[in-house]
C-alpha cells in the first residue's frame, strides 16, 4: 500500500472541542488507491469524509499524516488534483463555456485561445452539452446540467486524481441517473484516477471498482474496502441482474444501518494503523447462476 | 376595460400629476397680486406700487430654461457663465474627487475584506472619520492647500471615499468560499485570484458602494462650490440668490436633480452589467 499512487498515511483530524479538549474526528486512517481506480467512500454525515477530501485536494491540513500521490507529500491546492464541489464550484458570471476555459487555460497556460476553446467545447460534449446552451450562465441553466458543466471542467483538465465530493447530491433521482451514466461514458475512455464522495449506495455500487466503508464519527476510521465484483461496462438496468449486486449492497447497507455504529468510537491502540479490511463478495466463480438470485429474492 | 400596460398607466399618472402641480403652482402664484387701484403716498414711498420680487410661475421658469439651455456655454465674464459651463465645472471636481476617492478606497478596501488584521485595525479610524460633516472639512482644507479650487475637490474625495470603501470590504470578505477555492484548486496566483474571481464576485457590491458615493459627491459639492464660490453650479444658485433672480434659482435647483439623476443613472447601467445570478 504504501507503493500505491495516492496513500493516505494514519491520517488524524483534531478540532478543539470548545470547552478547552480535543474533538478527533478520525484517527491513524491510512488506505491507499491505485492509477486508474475509481474509489467511492460512503459513511454517514460527520464521520469526516470531507475532510479527508478537503485534505486530498490540500485546501485542509490534517492535524497529523501525510498523503502521498506518486510518491511526493501533498502539501497546498495543486491542478494535479481536481475537484468537483457539491454546490456553487461554477462562477456564476462567467458562461458554462467559460467556466471550462476558465479551467483549461489555468492548466494548459500555453495552450493558444482556440486549442483552449477547442478542447473546452470538446468536454462539455462528451457530457452532452453543445450549442445554445454552454454561451448560457449556470443560473440559466438545470441543476443537472450545472453539474454537467463542473464534470466537463474537472475531465478537461485531466487531474492526475479526480476529486468528486457529493456531485449528485442536490439533484433529483432521476437527473441523478443520467449524470452517473454520463460521468461512466466520460471516465471510461481515461485512465483517470477518481475518489468519490456518496451517500447512495447504487451509485456507489454502479461506479465505484471500491468503497471504502467509514464508521461513525467522533474517532471514526476506515473500517473496510469491499471490491465491486462487477464487469465493466455497468449499465443501471443490467447490473441489477448480476448476482453479486444485491450481495454487495446488502453487505454495505447492513454496514451503514449497523456495523458503522457499533465499530465507532474505538480509539486507536498506539502504534496501530487503521487500514481497511479488504472484503471481496462473488458469487458468480463456478455456482449455478441462478443461485444467488433467489437468495436476494428471499431477502 | 382595454388593458393598458402598467408603464402606460404610470406614465400617465406621471404626466397628470405634473400638470395638476404646475397649474396649482401658477395659480397661486397669480394669486398675489400687486396692490392696485389708488395708493396712498405712505404706499409709494415704501414701493408696494412696484413688483415684488416673488416666487416666479412655472411659465417664467421654462422660458428662462429654454433661453439658458438654447446658449449654454455662454461666457460673458466672471459672474455672467452659461449653465452648461457652470455644471461642466461641478462635473470636472466632482469626477476628479470621485476617481481620487476610488484609487484608494478599492485597493483599501481589498486590503480590508481580505484580512481580518487590517480590517480591526482600520475600523476605529474608518468609523471616527465617517461621520464627518465633508463641509467640517473645508476650513482645513483651505489653510493647508491653500487653493479654493484643490479644496473643493478634496471635499468630494473625503465625502465619496467611505461608502466605496466600506462596500469593497464587504463584497470581498463575501466572497464565497467555494468560489475561492476554485481559484486555489486552479493554482491561481493571489493577483489573478484577485482579478478574476474576487473582483467578479464582489462586483455588485462594489458598484453598489460606487453608485452611493457619487450620490453623495453630487450632493456635497453644491454646497461646497456655495462655500468656495468662482464657478460651479452651486456657486451659480448663490450667486442668483444673492441677484435675487429666482427664476435662475429654481430653474438651477432642476438641473441639479437632472444632473444627479443622469450620474446615478449611469450606475444603475454598470451596476446591472455587474450583476449576477447565483
Amino acid at each position: 500500500m504504501a507503493n500505491a499512487f495516492l496513500s493516505i498515511e494514519r491520517l488524524t483530524q483534531k478540532y478543539p472541542d470548545g470547552k478547552g479538549g480535543e474533538f478527533t474526528v478520525f484517527e491513524n486512517a491510512s488506505f491507499g488507491i491505485e492509477k486508474g481506480e475509481f474509489v467511492c467512500i460512503l459513511g454517514h454525515s460527520g464521520c469526516g469524509k470531507s475532510t479527508i477530501m478537503n485534505i486530498l485536494a490540500g485546501l485542509s491540513e490534517p492535524t497529523t499524516g501525510v498523503v502521498k500521490m506518486d510518491g511526493l507529500e501533498v502539501s497546498g491546492p495543486s491542478l494535479d488534483r481536481g475537484v468537483v464541489f457539491q454546490n456553487y464550484s461554477l462562477l456564476p458570471w462567467l458562461t458554462a463555456l467559460k467556466n471550462v476555459i476558465f479551467g483549461v487555460a489555468a492548466r494548459f497556460p500555453d495552450w493558444t485561445k482556440q486549442q483552449v476553446e477547442d478542447h473546452s467545447i470538446a468536454f462539455l460534449d462528451k457530457v452532452g452539452l453543445s450549442g445554445d446552451a454552454i454561451h448560457r450562465k449556470p443560473s440559466q441553466l438545470s441543476g443537472g446540467m450545472r453539474q454537467r458543466v463542473s464534470i466537463a471542467r474537472a475531465f478537461a483538465n485531466e487531474p492526475k486524481l479526480l476529486l468528486l465530493d457529493e456531485p449528485f447530491g442536490a439533484l433529483d433521482a432521476l437527473t441523478r441517473g443520467t449524470i452517473q451514466e454520463e460521468l461512466l461514458k466520460v471516465w471510461s475512455g481515461t485512465d483517470q484516477t477518481v475518489f468519490m464522495i456518496t451517500h447512495d449506495i447504487d451509485e456507489a455500487i454502479l461506479l465505484a471498482d471500491r468503497i471504502l466503508l467509514m464508521t461513525n464519527g467522533p474517532l471514526a476510521r476506515v473500517a473496510e474496502s469491499v471490491e465491486i465484483t462487477i464487469p465493466r461496462p455497468r449499465v443501471r438496468t443490467e447490473i441489477v441482474e448480476n448476482p453479486n449486486y444485491y450481495a454487495i449492497r446488502n453487505h454495505l447497507v447492513q454496514f451503514l444501518g449497523k456495523r458503522s455504529a457499533e465499530l465507532a468510537g474505538q480509539p486507536s491502540v498506539a502504534g496501530e494503523t487503521h487500514s481497511p479490511e479488504t472484503i471481496r463478495i462473488d458469487k458468480t466463480s463456478g455456482e449455478a447462476s441462478n443461485a444467488p438470485m433467489l437468495q436476494a429474492v428471499k431477502i | 376595460m382595454n388593458r393598458i400596460s402598467e408603464n402606460k398607466r404610470a406614465a400617465i399618472w406621471s404626466f397628470a400629476l405634473l400638470l395638476v402641480g404646475l397649474l396649482v403652482w401658477e395659480l397661486s402664484i397669480s394669486t398675489q397680486q400687486v396692490a392696485t387701484g389708488e395708493l396712498t403716498e405712505y404706499e409709494i414711498l415704501t414701493g408696494a406700487g412696484t413688483a415684488k420680487a416673488g416666487v416666479p410661475p412655472p411659465s417664467e421658469v421654462i422660458i428662462k430654461a429654454w433661453e439658458e439651455l438654447s446658449n449654454p456655454f455662454y461666457d460673458a465674464g466672471p459672474n455672467d457663465k452659461g449653465i452648461g459651463i457652470q455644471i461642466g465645472y461641478s462635473i470636472y471636481r466632482v469626477l476628479t474627487g470621485y476617481f481620487l476617492a476610488a484609487l484608494i478606497a478599492i485597493p483599501l478596501g481589498f486590503l480590508i475584506g481580505m484580512s481580518s488584521v487590517a480590517y480591526k485595525a482600520l475600523n476605529p479610524f474608518i468609523q471616527v472619520l465617517r461621520p464627518i460633516s465633508p463641509l467640517a472639512w473645508m476650513p482645513l482644507a483651505l489653510f493647508i492647500i491653500q487653493d479654493s479650487e484643490a479644496s473643493a475637490i478634496f471635499v468630494i474625495f473625503i465625502c465619496s471615499i467611505w461608502p466605496m470603501l466600506l462596500n469593497t470590504a464587504f463584497g470581498v470578505a463575501g466572497v464565497r468560499e467555494d468560489w475561492v477555492n476554485v481559484a486555489r484548486t486552479h493554482e491561481l496566483s493571489a493577483l489573478k485570484t484577485a482579478f478574476t474571481v474576487v473582483l467578479p464576485a464582489a462586483a455588485p457590491t462594489i458598484v453598489t458602494g460606487m453608485r452611493i458615493s457619487i450620490g453623495i459627491a453630487w450632493l456635497v459639492i453644491v454646497a461646497a462650490e456655495m462655500l468656495v464660490g468662482g464657478t460651479g453650479i452651486g456657486y451659480y444658485v448663490w450667486n442668483e440668490w444673492n441677484n435675487l433672480d429666482l427664476t435662475s434659482v429654481i430653474f438651477s435647483i432642476l438641473m441639479i436633480g437632472v444632473v444627479g439623476m443622469l450620474l446615478d443613472a449611469a450606475f444603475g447601467l454598470l451596476q446591472r452589467r455587474v450583476a449576477y445570478v447565483e
